[in-house]
């Protein structure tokens, strides 16, 4: 079975901090990682490789500096990393980055594609269906448990929704995107750091991709960003200081006043 | 291509979720702007009994595709007839619920147009000239951005559960009606089971009190005690993630960013800091009262009433408080 996982370097988005006095993100400092829920796609692609036998390939698009969230997936466990990297792709929104990564799966032989449900710095969840329909194969999102039947070559996979799940069944190719939930990602292990000498990340630029120019980049992305800001919050309003006795009584005081008791 | 706007109204069991009306409410404001007119597509089998409650909340138009296929959410089957519709009736603007199934169809569907798709949108403006902009938190709510789709149509945006604000139901108003049929190829994914499991009785986002609970009270004495303050005054509990990711309070509770998003009458925050992630799901409740010792906690940035105390010492006061003052 041949596996391709799609994962995003992103920043640690928990550490983020606004600076307040040019109220812009403050980068500085902050960790790159590999997207949560793409990391624990990679888990669920490594354990399907245990079970039945298959090459896991890392892929991801973003700058030369994302070659480190690949050696991590190698040091995991990935038999091979590729890294669509080229300024021509810079600046690309959902629908352009799924294209382009779309037009680089051709190059490869594949059975399942795996993808996290969404990155922690976009939040959107589209890049993985989008890829899906480019490349015409079905896809199962929110997937929190995936197993595969040597037999019937068929994928059970459980689907979660906020009231329930489904278990649904589909055949290779197929693409999935998985919850973090779905099961915890290993730590690099130490062979795996060893044999990342005997593992490349292969480099795929705008060149070694068949697609237009005009689907490309920021120019081939049909969302623009108009203008980001920050939100301000009131940092004067009152707050009192009161011991809980006190606390307790304004709090019931309140809510009788509001009518809300 | 039409002025119009389309809904995608979600369904569930043959049920229609509250996610559809809040949008039919914001895309009755976004369609006054150009004279246009708001539509609904519905989707599902045995699904007509639900056009009444649809043309209520303020629908002119109502695309009904009823079909055995669509008794149950399945991409391909949902993805064709919505796309099928679409390219019909040509709007200008398509509005989806940021839902487990609204994420999974909106993709799909505008990657099959070739167009634009903002997730997961707080706040929705129409231009004269009928171009959308569309704000969204990027970067975990540190950051919004303003996102515009200038040459391709539809515009395409999803809008999470609670965050627009439905119209009152109007049972005298009309809309036209329209039934559609689709021709389907196969889906390539099977059903082969459905379970409904849902540990939340009551569902956040419908409360009109709701008392929060954050790490400050995140042990038994004192969430035994919120819990038994939100039975006292009508209310439900609900969380911040911190105690949800400790195991101590169940994820369907969750209030913010990968949470839900709420805007209740009163938000009672006990013990919540107030990370921007958290601020996102609840600032736009009408009064928020927050308790917290560190004076310096985000939280009394969006506090109504800010009480600046241990939330663990005031909690068990506040029971028989409530009691004397409900009885004035």
């Amino acid at each position: 079975m041949e596996i391709l996982v799609c994962l995003k370097q992103v920043p640690n988005t928990t550490e983020i901090k606004i600076d307040p006095v040019t109220n812009t993100l403050k980068r500085d400092g902050v960790a790159s990682i590999i997207n949560p829920d793409d990391k624990t796609g990679l888990e669920v692609a490594l354990r399907l490789k245990e079970a039945h036998g298959a090459n896991v390939t890392v892929i991801s698009m973003g700058p030369p500096q994302a070659e480190k969230a690949l050696a991590e997936a190698l040091a995991m466990g990935a038999d091979k990393a590729v890294l669509l990297t080229d300024r021509a792709f810079a600046g690309a929104d959902t629908l352009a980055t799924s294209k382009t990564i779309a037009a680089a799966i051709k190059n490869f032989d594949y059975d399942l594609i795996i993808a996290g449900r969404q990155a922690i710095d976009g939040d959107t969840a589209q890049v993985g269906p989008e890829i899906a329909e480019h490349l015409g194969i079905p896809q199962i999102t929110y997937a929190c448990d995936v197993t595969y039947s040597e037999e019937d070559k068929t994928f059970t996979v459980k689907r979660q929704f906020e009231d329930g799940y489904q278990l649904l069944q589909v055949q290779a190719p197929c693409l999935f995107t998985v919850l973090s939930t779905a099961c915890k990602p290993r730590y690099m292990r130490v062979k795996g750091l060893v044999d990342l000498d005997k593992k490349e990340v292969q480099i795929m630029t705008r060149g070694d991709l068949e697609i237009e120019d005009a689907v490309l980049g920021l120019k081939g992305s049909p969302t623009k960003v108009k203008q980001s800001f920050n939100k301000q919050y009131n940092a004067n309003k009152q707050k009192i200081q009161l011991d809980p006795a006190e606390a307790a009584k304004l709090i019931a005081q309140t809510l009788k006043d509001k009518h809300l008791i | 291509m039409s002025k119009n706007i389309l809904v995608i109204a979600e369904q569930r069991g043959g049920v229609v979720q509250n996610v559809t009306f809040e949008l039919i409410g914001i895309a009755k404001e976004l369609s006054a702007v150009t004279d246009a007119k708001v539509e609904v597509l519905l989707l599902g089998h045995d699904i007509k009994g639900e056009v009444a409650n649809i043309v209520g909340y303020g629908a002119d138009k109502v695309y009904v595709v009823d079909h055995e296929n669509l008794a149950t959410y399945l991409t391909d089957y949902y993805v064709q007839a919505t796309v099928d519709v679409i390219k019909a009736n040509q709007p200008n603007v398509v509005l989806i619920g940021a839902s487990s199934i609204g994420r999974d169809l909106g993709p799909r569907v505008a990657a099959r147009l070739n167009t634009g798709l903002t997730a997961d949108c707080t706040k929705l403006e129409m231009k004269e000239d009928g171009s959308l902009e569309m704000t969204r938190p990027a970067f975990g709510g540190n950051l919004f951005a303003t996102i515009v789709c200038p040459d391709t149509r539809p515009q395409m945006s999803t809008v999470r559960p609670g965050v627009m604000k439905k119209c009152d139901f109007d049972a005298s108003h009309k809309a036209e009606v329209e039934e559609v049929a689709v021709e389907f190829a196969p889906s390539r994914i099977k059903l082969v089971e459905e379970v409904k499991e849902c540990c939340c009785v009551e569902k956040i986002e419908d409360a009109k009190i709701l008392v929060a609970c954050g790490r400050g009270i995140g042990n038994p004495d004192s969430i035994a005690r919120a819990q038994e303050l939100a039975r006292q005054i009508g209310g439900t509990y609900c969380s911040s993630r911190a105690l949800v990711d400790a195991g101590i309070m169940e994820s369907c509770r969750q209030v913010g960013q990968t949470g839900k998003t709420v805007r209740p009458d009163c938000y009672m925050a006990f013990g919540i800091s107030g990370a921007v992630q958290h601020l996102a799901g609840m600032e736009d409740s009408d009064f928020i009262i927050a308790v917290n010792k560190d004076d310096t906690a985000s939280i009394f940035n969006v506090a109504d009433l800010g009480i600046v105390c241990d939330a663990n010492k005031v909690l068990p006061l506040l029971k028989e408080e409530i009691a004397k003052i409900a009885k004035v």
